[in-house]
């Protein structure tokens, strides 16, 4: 079961959840649920959970809901966290640094093409490293940052899971990062929305690749 | 007590808020402004002061981007570098 939270201000839950029910069963989880038994995936999505008031993610970290995402992606747990979602994980602490205004100060919304550099964590392993994927983005406040010496140990453990191609970066993000894993690679955030790009209906479905290796990892691990 | 607590964006990361500020002002006359940089101003209530970083660190500032500084009262101020 896939277990895709939902915050006051949430605003893409119901596209995550569709997502992931292309692959498997899910269902939504409140705000305010502290026990996510039956869960074995976690999505936290994007929009503008609390009003993004103060921060984008800062209050929503504080959920009872995310405190006990914390506790599930300690034991191991996978969790997605999308724009939003990311923002919140990096307020958590469950993933290496932040996210700025765009460079520019406008909301970006388009299609970008992002270039896959991992392919062990949870979420990409059936992504090819190096091969492109092209993914919606849509946020105001997308521009990753972190420390030099935090960029150099994310890229010499390879945890840079996903990087705009050349001449796409939207936001002015360091180094061209997208998305990075935590160490245990369990836990990844993206600020592109995949779940936005499972259908050809609607341009692309290279964002399905990322629940589908979810659930072989979960396949694989139960094997 | 009240407290104030000023949160400015760190040394050395780009202000896009302060620069679009910084451009907006020679078309208004002002000339020979510069390094505008644009934070945020908590105004709290406490009877706690002795918690306050912490709830600074933990909530109102991220110490990874931004620094905060508290302004009491009785002009007792404190600095967080984070």
């Amino acid at each position: 079961m896939i277990g895709v939270l939902q915050f006051p201000g949430s605003c893409d839950e119901r596209d995550a959840l569709s997502a992931c029910e292309r692959v498997g069963d899910s269902r939504l989880v409140w705000h305010e649920e502290t026990d996510l038994g039956g869960i074995d995936a976690v999505v936290v999505p994007g929009g503008f959970s609390y009003g993004d008031y103060l921060r984008a993610g800062a209050i929503a970290r504080f959920s009872p809901a995310m405190e006990a995402v914390a506790r599930f992606a300690g034991e191991g747990g996978p969790v997605l966290g999308i724009c939003n979602g990311f923002q919140v994980l990096c307020e958590a602490g469950l993933l290496p640094g932040a996210l700025l205004p765009n460079e520019d100060l406008r909301f970006v919304c388009r299609q970008v093409d992002l270039v896959a550099e991992r392919a062990d964590s949870v979420f990409t392993r059936e992504i090819e490293p190096g091969s492109t994927l092209s993914v919606p983005i849509k946020h105001m406040s997308g521009r990753y940052f972190a420390p030099d010496d935090e960029l150099d140990a994310l890229e010499a453990g390879g945890r840079v899971a996903f990087r705009y191609a050349p001449g796409h970066n939207p936001n002015g993000s360091v180094r061209d990062i997208a998305g990075v894993v935590n160490e245990g690679g369990n836990v990844l955030g993206l600020m592109p929305h995949p779940e936005h790009a499972v259908d050809p209906l609607t341009g692309s479905a290279d964002g399905l690749r990322l629940f589908e290796s979810l659930v072989r990892s979960r396949v694989a691990a139960a094997a | 007590m009240k407290a104030k607590v000023l949160i400015r964006p760190k040394q050395g990361i780009l202000d896009p808020q302060g620069k679009a500020v910084e451009r907006a002002l020679p078309a208004l006359g002002f000339e020979g402004v510069s390094d505008v940089r644009v934070g945020r101003l908590v105004e709290l209530e406490t009877d706690d002061l002795d918690s306050l970083p912490a709830l600074c660190e933990k909530l109102l500032a991220n110490p990874l981007i931004e620094d905060f500084e508290i302004v009491t009262d009785d002009a007792a101020a404190s600095n967080g570098s984070g």
